[in-house]
């Protein structure tokens, strides 16, 4: 039998009861829609959160005091606090050639107030090099000068929302703020960003690290951001920050070092899990639709008894009854998965409408993913059913009507 | 051409072991024309199965043209259906899905045809049957008799050398009968085995050779040739 007369035959089979034919297709479309949006909603996910790391830089290594690995031995008798990390050790960092910009970073919360205006906000103190590590871009004005770290200036620079909250439309430049009991000049006014990760950068008030220091009465950093020379420099970067705080703490390894790909690595690990997990959840839907293939299958082989009689009678092997009914469920489940793949696109797009700043788009190779789960599907479950078409007897077929 | 010795064939009713066939021994020359009659339940239509290879027979042999078709695989076996038999049945067994020319067409479907060569045969073959201008109908828009002239086309295009026949106008009113019998006749005038159950003794007496079956055995072979 030629491959196109199957396809002829089998499609006018499956064609040939309609309510059967749309069940079929829509709990196949159901199934294979379920498994694309939900693999593409993780993989976008996955995508936005991997976009906004980016965004938060390059090359990009974060040292916080503490240490996050143990190495094993007796703990200690008494307990034991990391030393702090200061701006001296800020300082040490900035001599590696590895290094180019370092970060220092304070961070805390203060009553910000004009006049009469007062709020709670988020203060940062921290140095120059802040813009370009945090790849921030300027709006009014200019960033912190640069400088000894060690002298602070009654200076800040507001973010965009900031400056809207607390001067409204009125020119923000040069004009004095309260934070605390400290009065500061605002020299620079962020250019809106958004927010990354979380974090909402108009609502910030930058200041300089020292001045922080004596504000907050603290001597210890937050944690200090460092960008390395080049990507390749990210490691030597890492290694050299290890030996020079350890040389500075008393042969202490007592900080931890995050490199942004391995924070990136993490991310893109757990984000993956979770698509493959969520995508797993909805292939049971597949499953489902797989089932109920193989009942209607089931069905409509004992609906035509007679006729898999007569075309045994008419010269069909065995083999090529089968191979009619797994055509006949290969195609009516492919049938459904090209509707599933439209009603994912469609859904995809309404989802993308509403949630623009998601980025939301169906992952490229869902409807690879999508025809290949259908397919299998279709085939596995119709195999019983195509089994048991042409074992059948054609004799007791054919004797009734 | 057509050999049966010492078949045997039992159906498990429930409890009972039916014994529909009793070491039957049957054979039929090229071009004869043979009714089976029999009251119902006397294994005519089970002895026109094995015949027709669409049952398999618990004992005995086989042979067709030479073929011993008791040996053959599922796959031999149909190969051997294909070329050599062709079936009418008394309820038509046409697909329903399928128009007349559709439905004739498909053991030329089966055998891998090539499309050009299949739609001259199917032509040419209604024509010859007078259902010519029914090509697009489906099942459901032709009289009984007509659809019985689309089963025999069905039968015929593959150029069988036997036609077997079971009832083939049980469920055909007398005029659409005779026609149908005629048109089963003429193909066994032109050298095509006719074998052909019925229990309409009518029917039978125009056959050359008469067998009479009750009980699952050969009563009565009226007319033998060989």
């Amino acid at each position: 039998m030629r491959a196109r007369d199957i396809g002829i035959f089998s499609l006018q089979a499956a064609t040939a009861s309609r309510s059967r034919t749309i069940l079929t297709l829509f709990a196949m479309a159901i199934g294979v829609s379920s498994v694309i949006l939900l693999i593409s909603l993780g993989d976008s996910g996955r995508r936005y959160v991997i976009d906004q790391f980016a965004s938060l830089g390059t090359n990009l290594l974060i040292v916080i005091p503490g240490r996050s690995e143990t190495t094993g031995g007796p703990p200690p008798l008494l307990g034991e606090t990391p030393r702090d990390l200061t701006l001296d050790d800020a300082m040490a960092l900035s001599q590696s050639t590895a290094i180019r910009r370092v970060a220092p970073i304070i961070a805390g919360s203060a009553p910000v107030s004009v006049r009469q205006l007062e709020r709670e906000m988020i203060i940062m103190g921290s140095s120059a090099d802040f813009l370009e590590v945090r790849r921030l871009t300027m709006g009014q004005g200019t960033f912190l000068p640069h400088g000894d770290l060690d002298r602070g200036g009654n200076v800040c620079v507001i973010g965009s929302k900031g400056k809207k909250e607390l001067f409204g439309n009125q020119q923000a430049l040069g004009k004095w703020l309260r934070i605390g009991d400290r009065r500061f000049r605002v020299i620079g006014v962020l250019a809106d960003t958004g927010v990354s990760l979380g974090e909402d950068m108009g609502e910030l008030v930058i200041i300089p690290v020292a001045t922080a220091q004596a504000l907050f009465n603290r001597v210890s950093l937050f944690r200090i951001v460092v960008e390395a020379v080049s990507e390749d420099a990210v490691e030597r970067a890492k290694v050299s920050i290890l030996s020079i705080i350890r040389a500075r703490h008393e042969g202490e390894d007592d900080i931890t070092v995050i490199t942004q790909d391995a924070v990136l690595a993490t991310f893109d690990r757990i984000f993956r899990a979770l698509t493959l997990t969520v995508g797993g959840i909805a292939a049971i839907s597949l499953v489902v639709a797989g089932i109920m293939i193989m009942n209607i299958m089931l069905v409509a082989i004992s609906n035509r008894r007679s006729e898999i009689g007569l075309l045994k009678a008419l010269g069909a092997q065995q083999s090529q009854i089968m191979g009619l009914f797994l055509t006949e469920s290969a195609l009516l489940s492919s049938a459904g998965a090209f509707l599933g793949f439209i009603l994912a696109f469609v859904a995809m797009e309404l989802l993308a409408g509403f949630f623009p700043e998601y980025n939301l788009a169906l992952a490229p190779w869902s409807p690879f993913v999508a025809s290949g789960l259908a397919l299998g599907t279709g085939i596995i479950f119709g195999v019983l059913p195509a089994r048991r078409a042409s074992m059948q007897e054609p004799a007791l077929a054919l004797s009734r009507r | 051409m057509i050999r049966l010795q010492h078949i045997e064939r039992f159906f498990q009713v429930g409890e009972e072991k039916v014994h529909a066939l009793r070491d039957v021994d049957f054979s039929a020359a090229k071009g004869e024309y043979i009714a089976i009659m029999g009251p119902s339940g006397s294994g005519k239509s089970t002895l026109l199965n094995i015949v027709g290879l669409l049952d398999r027979p618990d004992g005995g042999t086989y042979e067709l043209d030479n073929i011993m078709t008791t040996t053959l695989n599922d796959k031999q076996q149909a190969d051997v259906r294909r070329h050599k038999i062709g079936f009418v049945f008394q309820f038509f067994h046409l697909v329903p899905r399928l128009t007349a020319e559709q439905n004739v067409e498909l053991p030329l479907v089966l055998a891998g045809v090539e499309k050009a060569e299949r739609k001259g045969r199917v032509q040419e073959t209604l024509q010859a049957f007078g259902i010519g201008d029914r090509a697009r109908h489906r099942p459901d828009q032709l009289s009984g008799g007509q659809r019985q002239r689309v089963a025999i086309a069905r039968a015929t295009i593959m150029k069988p050398t036997v036609i077997l026949a079971d009832e083939p106008t049980g469920n055909l009113d007398r005029a659409s009968g005779n026609d149908v019998i005629e048109i089963i006749e003429d193909l066994n005038s032109r050298g095509i085995t006719l074998i052909m159950v019925t229990h309409d003794p009518e029917l039978g007496d125009r056959a050359k050779r008469r067998i009479k079956m009750v009980d699952g055995r050969i009563e009565e072979d009226i007319g033998k040739q060989i």
